[in-house]
C-alpha cells in the first residue's frame, strides 16, 4: 500500500516507519486530515524531519510545499530534535504578572539555553508556551508531563535537577 | 466530591483520591462514603479542594498526610478538621460551609451549575441533574423556528468575546439554503489568562454537547465539530468519553431519541495557533490548511466550513443553551442588564487572593468581582489595574472599578468583555512592560496575511522594547498612537483590529509611566531591568539581610546591623533581591 521506496533517516527506526504508515493509512481518505497525521507522526518520531514530511505529502497526495506550509504555521510542530526533557514555561499573562520572567532568566543562566533552544547534551529543551490555562497555579512550568505550579527563580533549579 | 480539574491534579488530587479510598476501606466506610472525582470546582487557588456532601463542608489545601486524620475526625467522630478549612483572609474567621465562603456566595451558577457536583465522566449523573431533557424537548416538541425564537428572546450573546446575538446567528444559518450544514464549537481558548472553557469542558462536557444538539436541530445540521486546543489534554479526554456515552445512549448519532433527527459530533484538535480562534481561520484549520482568516462576507452562516453554511459558537455559549430551552428565554433574560443577559463566567488570576473560576450575573461590578469574590490583593499591596479581554482587551484602572459587567459598558472604558479573562495587577506591575508583553504575543501570533498587522505589530513591539530598555525617544508615543490607529483600521480580522488595544488603553490611563521611562529613564514599578541600578537605598534599608541570604550569585555583602551592598560585577540581575526586600530599599 505505502511507498515501496521508503526513505531512510537516522532518527527513524523501522518500527517507527511502520507506525507512520499505519497513521497515514487510517487518515488517507479523510478530508483535511494532514494536521492530524503530522501530529501523530511527530508523537512517534519526536519531531518532523524533511524526509518524513515528504513521505506524508506523497502518500496523502499533497505537494511537499502544502505539507510544509501547514507544519510551519502551527507552533506544535518542530523541525529540529528536542532534548530528553521538554521544559515548557508558561508565558501567559497571569504567569507573567507573577514573575515567570525571572524564572526563565534563571534557567537560561543555569543551563545556558534560551527559549526554543536545547542544551548541548540534549538534556533539556526550553519552550515558551502560551497560556496553559492553569493560571490558578501561576507561575507554571510543565516538565514532560508534570505540571509544577507556584514556582520561583529559587525553586526552579531544584525541580529541574530531578530530571536527568 | 474531590476536585479533578487540571489545577487540583497538579497539586496532587489524584494521590489524594487513592489515599482517601484506601483509608475509607480500612476504616470500614467503603460502602457508606463514595469518593467522586469532579470537574474543576473553580477555587483553584486553594487546591486540592474537596466538598463533603450532604453537609456542604469545604476542605482546602489537602495533603495525603491529612487523610487519616480527616477520615477519623470528620467521618467517624463527626468533627471538623479545622486546620484544613477555609479562613477568610480579611477577618481571619474560619468558614466551614462552602456556600458561606464569600468566593462562592457572591456567585450565581447557571453555566457551571454542575461543576463539582457531578462526575463528568458519567452521563447518568448529568441526566440525573435534568440533562438532555432540553434536547429531548427541542427534538420532539419544538420547531427550528421555535428554538431560534426562544434563544433570541433570551438575549444570549456570544460568550467568546464579540457578543454577537446567538439567536440571530442561528437564524441566518437556518435560512441559508443547503442540505449540508455544520455546527462548530470553538474550544480554542487562546487568550492568556482565560481558562473558563477548559473548566466547563472538564466539569460538564455534556452541557456543551446538549447545546450543540439543540443548535443542530435549529439550523438542520447533521455534523458537528468541536475544535479544541491541543494544550487541553484532560478536556479532550473527557469530551471523548462524553461523546462515546452519548452515542451509546442514543443521544448522538442516527435517529436521536426516536425523533428521526441525525446528528453526530467529532473532536478536532488544534495545533497551537492563536489566530485559529477567529472563525474563518478555525474553519480553514479543520480543512487541514494554514489557519488564516479570510475576508467576510461571505459570512460563515452562508459559506463556512467546506463552503457550507456553518455556525460557530463558543463553549460557554453552548453551555447556556440547554437551560434556555428548558426554562424559557424569558426566564433567562430576567437576569442581567439592558443589553447583556444571563451570567458570565470569568477566570480571575494574577495578583489576587482567590484565583479561580467564577460565574456572576451580568451587571455585577468589577469591584465585587475582584474584591468580594476575588478577596482583594495579597500582601497588602495596592490595586493598580485589571486587564480584561486578553490581548484584544485593555487595562482598566482603579477609578473605573464600579463599572458593571456588560458588553457595552466595558467597551466604553476602552476594554472588551472578551472571553472572560480577568487579570488583576498590583502596584508592582509596570504598564509599559505589560503592553510590551501583549505586543510580543500579538506580533508572534499574527498569521502574516495582512501587512499592517504583520509589520505594524512588529514595529510597535520594537518601540516598546526600546522604551523598556531606557532608549525611548520623546516622539515614540505619537508614533505608537499613529501605528495603532493604522493597524486597527486596516487589518482583516479581529486579531489585528483589536491587537493594539493593550497599548492604547495603557497610553490612555498610564501615560505618566511611559513618560517616566522615556524622559527620566526610570521604571516606577521597578520591573524593567535595564532601568534599574541595583543599588541599596541606605535610608530605606532595615539591615535585615534577606537580600543577602537569597542572592544566588553571592553578589550581596551584608553583616548584622549594616546596610547591604550589591557588587555589580557579580550581580546577574535576576531580581531575587527585589522580590525579597520588604522595604522597597533596592532600586
Amino acid at each position: 500500500m505505502t511507498d515501496p521506496f521508503q526513505p531512510r533517516h537516522p532518527d527513524i527506526t523501522e518500527q517507527m516507519w511502520e507506525k507512520i504508515d499505519a497513521v497515514i493509512h487510517m487518515n488517507r481518505n479523510k478530508k483535511g486530515s494532514v494536521i492530524t497525521v503530522l501530529r501523530e507522526c511527530q508523537t512517534v518520531v519526536g519531531y518532523l524531519p524533511v524526509e518524513l514530511m515528504n513521505h506524508i505529502a506523497k502518500n496523502l497526495h499533497l505537494s511537499s510545499s502544502e505539507v510544509f506550509g501547514v507544519a510551519s504555521f502551527y507552533s506544535l510542530f518542530s523541525f529540529v530534535p528536542k532534548g530528553r526533557h521538554t521544559v515548557k514555561v508558561c508565558l501567559g499573562t497571569a504567569c507573567y504578572v507573577k514573575g515567570i520572567k525571572e524564572v526563565v532568566s534563571r534557567i537560561s543562566y543555569e543551563y545556558k539555553i534560551k527559549e526554543g533552544e536545547t542544551t548541548g547534551d540534549r538534556r533539556f529543551s526550553m519552550e515558551g508556551v502560551r497560556c496553559l490555562g492553569a493560571c490558578g497555579l501561576a507561575p507554571v512550568m510543565v516538565v514532560d508531563h508534570d505540571t509544577h505550579g507556584a514556582i520561583s527563580a529559587d525553586k526552579v533549579i531544584t525541580i529541574l535537577e530531578r530530571y536527568k | 466530591m474531590l476536585c479533578g480539574g487540571t489545577g487540583c491534579h497538579s497539586t496532587g488530587s489524584r494521590a489524594l483520591k487513592q489515599a482517601l479510598n484506601e483509608e475509607l476501606i480500612r476504616k470500614g466506610l467503603g460502602d457508606e462514603i463514595r469518593v467522586i472525582e469532579t470537574g474543576c470546582n473553580g477555587f483553584c487557588a486553594v487546591g486540592p479542594v474537596m466538598l463533603i456532601q450532604p453537609e456542604g463542608v469545604f476542605y482546602q489545601r489537602l495533603k495525603v498526610e491529612d487523610i487519616p486524620e480527616l477520615v477519623d475526625q470528620h467521618f467517624l467522630k463527626g468533627k471538623l478538621l479545622t486546620q484544613r478549612l477555609y479562613v477568610d483572609p480579611a477577618k481571619k474567621k474560619v468558614i466551614p460551609l462552602m456556600k458561606e465562603i464569600p468566593f462562592f456566595s457572591n456567585q450565581m451558577f447557571w453555566v457551571m451549575r454542575n461543576k463539582g457536583v457531578i462526575n463528568p465522566e458519567v452521563i447518568d449523573e448529568y441526566i440525573g441533574r435534568g440533562g438532555y431533557f432540553a434536547a429531548a424537548k427541542a427534538l420532539k416538541e419544538m420547531t427550528p423556528e421555535g428554538i431560534i425564537s426562544e434563544v433570541k428572546l433570551s438575549g444570549l450573546r456570544g460568550r467568546g468575546g464579540a457578543g454577537f446575538p446567538t439567536g440571530l446567528k442561528w437564524e441566518f444559518a437556518g435560512k441559508s439554503p443547503g442540505d449540508v450544514k455544520y455546527v462548530l464549537c470553538n474550544a480554542d481558548e487562546g487568550d492568556p489568562g482565560a481558562f473558563m472553557d477548559r473548566s466547563i469542558l472538564e466539569a460538564d462536557p455534556h452541557a456543551v454537547l446538549e447545546g450543540m444538539v439543540i443548535a443542530a436541530k435549529a439550523i438542520n445540521s447533521h455534523q458537528g465539530y468541536i475544535y479544541c486546543r491541543t494544550e487541553y489534554p484532560l478536556a479532550i479526554h473527557r469530551l471523548e468519553i462524553a461523546i462515546r456515552q452519548a452515542r451509546d445512549y442514543g443521544l448522538l448519532g442516527n435517529d436521536i431519541l426516536g425523533s428521526k433527527f441525525d446528528f453526530d459530533i467529532e473532536i478536532y484538535q488544534g495545533a497551537g495557533a492563536f489566530v485559529c480562534g477567529e472563525e474563518t481561520a478555525l474553519m480553514r484549520s479543520i480543512e487541514g490548511k494554514r489557519g488564516m482568516p479570510r475576508p467576510r462576507p461571505p459570512f460563515p452562516a452562508h459559506k463556512g466550513l467546506w463552503e457550507k453554511p456553518t455556525i460557530l459558537n463558543n463553549v460557554e455559549t453552548f453551555a447556556n443553551v440547554a437551560q434556555i430551552i428548558a426554562n424559557g428565554g424569558k426566564w433567562y433574560s430576567s437576569v442581567g442588564t439592558e443589553t447583556s443577559k444571563g451570567t458570565k463566567v470569568f477566570a480571575i488570576s494574577g495578583d489576587v487572593n482567590n484565583i479561580g473560576l467564577v460565574e456572576v450575573p451580568m451587571g455585577t461590578t468589577l469591584r465585587t468581582l475582584i474584591f468580594d469574590i476575588g478577596g482583594g490583593i495579597p500582601d497588602k499591596k495596592k490595586f493598580k489595574a485589571v486587564q480584561l479581554g486578553g490581548p484584544s482587551g485593555g487595562c482598566v484602572p482603579a477609578q473605573y472599578l464600579d463599572t458593571p459587567v456588560d458588553y457595552e459598558e466595558i467597551a466604553k472604558i476602552g476594554a472588551i468583555m472578551g472571553s472572560g479573562g480577568v487579570i488583576v495587577m498590583d502596584e508592582n506591575t509596570c504598564m509599559v512592560d505589560m503592553a510590551r508583553f501583549f505586543m510580543d504575543f500579538i506580533q508572534d501570533e499574527s498569521c502574516g496575511k495582512c501587512t499592517p498587522c504583520r509589520e505594524g505589530t512588529r514595529r510597535i513591539l520594537e518601540i516598546l522594547k526600546r522604551i523598556c530598555d531606557g532608549n525611548g525617544n520623546p516622539e515614540d508615543i505619537e508614533t505608537l498612537e499613529a501605528l495603532s490607529a493604522t493597524i486597527k483600521e486596516a487589518s482583516l480580522c479581529g486579531l489585528g483590529q483589536t491587537g493594539p488595544n493593550p497599548v492604547l488603553s495603557t497610553l490612555r490611563y498610564f501615560r505618566e509611566e511611559y513618560l517616566a521611562h522615556i524622559h527620566e529613564k526610570r521604571c516606577p514599578a521597578k520591573r524593567c531591568v535595564p532601568l534599574l541600578k541595583f543599588e541599596v537605598d541606605a535610608e530605606a534599608c532595615k539591615k535585615c539581610g534577606l537580600c543577602f541570604k537569597s542572592c544566588p550569585a553571592e553578589a550581596i555583602s551584608w553583616k548584622k546591623k549594616e546596610t547591604a551592598v550589591i557588587d555589580k560585577s557579580k550581580c546577574i540581575k535576576c531580581m531575587t533581591c527585589f522580590e525579597k526586600c520588604k522595604y522597597d530599599a533596592i532600586f
